[in-house]
Formats: C-alpha cells, sequence, structure tokens
C-alpha cells in the first residue's frame, strides 16, 4: 500500500511539475484578473515584486540612454545593455509566450535543444513585429498611437485565434491516443499478437499501447527499435504523428502564434527613438530586447520539458498505467494551450496594454 | 527534501500575482474643488506624463511647428485619452466618512499641454453629488499598474475654498520593493501635514479631516 501511494504521489507530483513549469510561471495565469477598485492598490511583495521592479527601472532607463546615445553614439552600447537586461526581467512578466510554449512543448514531447530554438525563433518574430509595425505605421504612414494601437489588437485577435487552433489540432492528436489506451485490455490484446514480437511476457499484467492505426505503420519498425529498449516488456510505439523530423515546421505555427504579439514596450521604445531621429538604434534594440526575452523563455521552457520527462521516467517505471497518465498529462497540455488561447481572446488573461488610446 | 522543494515552488508560482510593469509614469499635481458651504464639488488633475509615452501619444499628430504641438493641434489626443480613461474610472477613488463617493465625466475644457518634450494632461473630476465628511479619501492609483503614479515634488496637492479648519494630509505611498527608507526622503518640504503610509496600502492618498 504505501509503495502504490508513493507512486499515485510521484504522479500526482510530475503532474503538477507540469502544470507549474506550463502555466505557473505566467503570473497572469496564477491569480485572476480582479482587483476590488477602491480599496488600494495592491500589494506586491517578495520575488515578484522584486522582477516588477526591476523591469520597470530597466524600462525607465531606455529613454535616458536613447537620448545619451544621440549625443554620444558610443552610448549605443551601454543602450543595448540596457535593452539585453530588460527583455530578460520583462519576459518574467506575463506574455512573450512562456505558457503556451510550455505546453507546446509538454504535449508534442519535444526535446530541450528544440524547445530553446523555438523560444529563440518567436522572440525573433516578435521583434520583428514591432519593427514591421512601427515601421510602416509610424515611418511610412505617419500613424498616430491610436492607429497603431489598433493594428496591435487586430494582430492579437489572430495571434490569440492561432494558439487556440494549436491547441484543438494538439488536443484531437493526443486526446484520440490517450482514449486509445484506456479502451478495454481484451482489444488491445488480441490486435497485438497480430504483430507477433518475440517478447511478449504473459506473466505479468501488460497492457499494450496502441499505436494510431493511420500513421504506425510506417514508423513501426523505427520506434520498436527504440521504445522496446526503453519501455521493457511493454512495446509503446508513440503516436508518431508528432515526432520525428518535421518538429520545426510544425513548430512554426507555435513560433508564429507566440511571436505574432509584438511586446507594447518595444513599441514604445521604438516609436521614442524614431522620436529622437534614432530609429536604426531603437531596432537594434529592440533585436537585443528579443535576445533578453528569449532567454527567459527558453529557461521556462527547458523547465517545462525537464518536468515532462521526470514524468516519462516515471511513467516508464510503471508500463501501461505509466503512460496512460503520461498521455493523459500530454493531453491537459494540449488542452492548456487552448484555456490559454481562450483566456487571452476574451481579456481574462492581461496581454499588455499600449496607452490610452 | 526534492518534493517540499517543489511543493514550495509550486506554492509561490501560484501566489503570484497577474501584473505587468509600469508603461507609463505620470507625475501628478491634484487641486481639490469645495464650495462655499464645505463640500468637496471637484478634483482637478494635473498630470504630467514621461518622456517615452509622451513622445508615443503625440506620434503622427500633425503641428504647425515641428515639436512643438498647441492646444488646439492636441485638443483630438485629450479626447481619445480622457475617453478612454472613463475605463480604468480616471485612476480616482473618493470616498467620504468609508461611503464610495462617484465621479461623474471630466468637465469640458480638458486639454493636454506639451513643454519641454513633456506631455501634461489637465482635468476636473466633478462630483456627481458634492460631499461633505469627516474624513475624506482620495486615492490615485492603477490596479494593473500599468500607470505608475506618483506626486510631484513641490506642492502635490492644492486647495480651492478650504473650509475653515480642515486638515489636508499628501500620503506617499510605500514603494514596491524593500526600499522603504527612500520614501521618507521624499516627503515635501512645503506640504501641509505630511504622513508616511504605514500598512498594505500604495496608492497615493490625500486625507482630509475636518471637524
Amino acid at each position: 500500500m504505501p509503495a502504490r501511494c508513493s507512486r499515485l504521489f510521484q504522479y500526482a507530483l510530475a503532474a503538477a511539475l507540469i502544470l507549474f513549469a506550463a502555466a505557473a510561471i505566467d503570473p497572469a495565469l496564477a491569480a485572476p484578473f480582479g482587483f476590488s477598485r477602491g480599496s488600494g492598490a495592491p500589494e506586491i511583495g517578495g520575488f515578484t515584486g522584486w522582477i516588477l521592479h526591476e523591469q520597470a527601472q530597466f524600462y525607465r532607463m531606455l529613454s535616458g540612454a536613447i537620448r545619451a546615445a544621440k549625443a554620444d553614439g558610443s552610448a549605443a552600447w551601454t543602450l543595448m545593455g540596457i535593452s539585453f537586461v530588460y527583455g530578460v526581467f520583462h519576459a518574467a512578466g506575463p506574455g512573450h509566450g512562456k505558457a503556451v510554449i510550455s505546453s507546446y512543448l509538454v504535449a508534442n514531447d519535444e526535446t530541450w535543444r528544440r524547445g530553446i530554438v523555438l523560444s529563440f525563433a518567436s522572440a525573433i518574430v516578435q521583434a520583428f513585429t514591432a519593427i514591421a509595425i512601427v515601421g510602416i505605421a509610424a515611418v511610412l504612414l505617419g500613424a498616430t498611437a491610436k492607429v497603431m494601437g489598433n493594428t496591435v489588437r487586430i494582430i492579437e485577435m489572430v495571434s490569440y485565434a492561432l494558439i487556440v487552433l494549436i491547441g484543438l489540432r494538439l488536443l484531437w492528436v493526443k486526446g484520440r491516443a490517450f482514449l486509445h489506451l484506456l479502451r478495454p485490455r481484451a482489444q488491445n490484446h488480441e490486435h497485438d499478437h497480430a504483430h507477433a514480437h518475440a517478447h511478449h511476457h504473459h506473466g505479468h499484467a501488460h497492457d499494450h499501447h496502441h499505436h494510431d492505426h493511420g500513421h504506425g505503420h510506417a514508423h513501426h519498425g523505427h520506434d520498436h527499435a527504440d521504445e522496446a529498449h526503453a519501455w521493457g516488456h511493454a512495446h509503446a510505439p508513440e503516436p508518431s504523428e508528432l515526432g520525428g523530423r518535421h518538429w520545426f515546421r510544425r513548430g512554426l505555427a507555435a513560433i508564429v502564434a507566440v511571436g505574432l504579439r509584438p511586446c507594447s514596450g518595444a513599441i514604445i521604445v521604438l516609436v521614442f527613438a524614431l522620436a529622437q531621429g534614432l530609429f536604426w538604434i531603437g531596432v537594434a534594440s529592440t533585436f537585443v530586447m528579443g535576445l533578453g526575452t528569449a532567454i527567459t523563455v527558453a529557461a521556462v521552457a527547458t523547465l517545462a520539458v525537464s518536468a515532462r520527462s521526470f514524468a516519462g521516467r516515471w511513467a516508464k517505471a510503471k508500463p501501461g498505467a505509466g503512460l496512460i497518465v503520461l498521455r493523459g498529462l500530454e493531453t491537459a497540455a494540449a488542452g492548456l494551450i487552448i484555456v490559454f488561447g481562450i483566456a487571452l481572446l476574451t481579456g481574462y488573461m492581461m496581454s499588455e496594454q499600449m496607452g490610452f488610446f | 527534501m526534492i518534493r517540499t522543494a517543489l511543493i514550495v515552488t509550486l506554492g509561490l508560482a501560484f501566489a503570484a500575482p497577474a501584473l505587468a510593469h509600469p508603461h507609463v509614469w505620470v507625475t501628478m499635481h491634484t487641486e481639490l474643488e469645495y464650495a462655499p458651504d464645505g463640500s468637496i464639488t471637484g478634483v482637478h488633475h494635473d498630470w504630467a506624463f514621461d518622456d517615452m509615452f509622451s513622445a508615443f501619444a503625440t506620434q503622427g499628430i500633425e503641428s504647425k511647428t515641428k515639436g512643438a504641438f498647441t492646444r488646439e493641434e492636441l485638443a483630438p489626443l485629450a479626447k481619445v485619452n480622457v475617453e478612454s480613461l472613463k475605463e480604468y474610472d480616471y485612476f480616482t477613488y473618493v470616498t467620504a466618512d468609508g461611503v464610495k463617493a462617484p465621479l461623474t465625466d471630466p468637465a469640458p475644457g480638458y486639454w493636454l499641454d506639451y513643454t519641454n518634450q513633456i506631455l501634461t494632461l489637465h482635468f476636473t473630476l466633478p462630483l456627481k453629488t458634492p460631499v461633505k465628511a469627516k474624513l475624506l479619501t482620495i486615492d490615485i492609483y492603477d490596479p494593473t499598474i500599468f500607470v505608475d503614479f506618483e506626486w510631484a515634488k513641490t506642492k502635490p496637492a492644492r486647495v480651492v475654498n478650504f473650509p475653515h479648519g480642515c486638515k489636508l494630509d499628501v500620503v506617499l505611498p510605500r514603494e514596491m520593493t524593500y526600499a522603504e527608507g527612500k520614501a521618507l526622503s521624499e516627503i515635501p518640504a512645503d506640504a501641509q501635514n505630511t504622513t508616511m503610509a504605514i500598512g498594505a496600502e500604495f496608492a497615493n492618498k490625500i486625507l482630509v479631516n475636518c471637524p
């Protein structure tokens, strides 16, 4: 009895850890957005308060650094330094795709290296979007802040809708795999006999996992070679639709969905630089900011990936039930992406404002 | 050991509030307007925005002289700003003896001025019904922390037709970090009866105590 409790506890902890990595670090989801008006401004203490304070400090320094760069070209380096640090702190706050990318990585069981690539790619896209908005709207069209704000709002909607779509697709695939595992064992048993695998052991309880019929056979040989070894007695071909070679192409949807929504701070800084006649320095600053946010997002993503592989290892210790839990977690992660997308669309989850326009 | 660490981290993570950092800094002057009968009729604000936001807000606005904007040229922007501030209750909350005193939309005649690359919004918020109170509290803050309000260094609060015997206090918020001592040094020398904010409240406040 104690051993089983301990294992259940481990599963629960693994689930909690994945949830944490995927959702909790993005503070926007952690607490409902609702302050009782008139009761005084909220108290922000501790670590979060410190992060917010540092963000604000570095952000305020940006305008001074831009002015300094106007007077003295070499001050541009200081500006880059401040932009970088601002990016790192800023991504710790709400937004910048930490939650979506982390959930995506967990749902897809991507490696941490790929997680880092996806994080950096989305940060670069965000930088490009901010520069494009200011470059086209402000520089070419002489648009006002109101117009830029409206543009961002439209782009936001597209981005959030994309996130929901990605989540839906993942939920479909992962959910199906999960439901397959939950089917009665007799069915599974029958089917796997047809594959005639030598290392069938009837002695202990074996739960054979289905692979999606549509996709299983092409990758069958490859997966079995790896999985038979990894999973011990049970052979567990992964639903191969989302593993393997074309990860970047698939990840592109996630990159674009997250990257479309630019950082409001970057837009304001770019416009300020433009006003000072230093647009190109503003562009450089935006990219450096993106580098900073990429690092933070990649760190969170890596945490999510390690949480998932943590859970994966525990699941391997108990084949069958373990894999069910794992697929359940992946399905949950896919569901989380949908929740984030909807929360962002409805404004429940706060993304950045751009001022009073 | 690891389990405890994980649980603690999880707890901390879920305890984190949902906030972005300020993108707009406002230095404010406030004027309280009283009627001869001793009731407060309106709150007048002069909000000076920071240089980055000032540049952002004036982006794309036509002006006869480059880099300078007249009141007329800024009038449409002022209208847009005031109308979008409505959604946030103009960040001003008035309580009279513990009862919320509602404010109405700004009186016409609000305006923006642009001096030394700083945009300042001047507007008056009338009280729906003028109110007389023993303790009047005016909170000015943004609960989403998108805007950071701070009192101007000199004469942050003024009064017009101040009733006899009443006392005005300008309360400074505690800083959001560990630097509590800093606020002490920021008490303006010429403010009347300035007191420190003690406790969990961060709002910039004006307190008026009347007999």
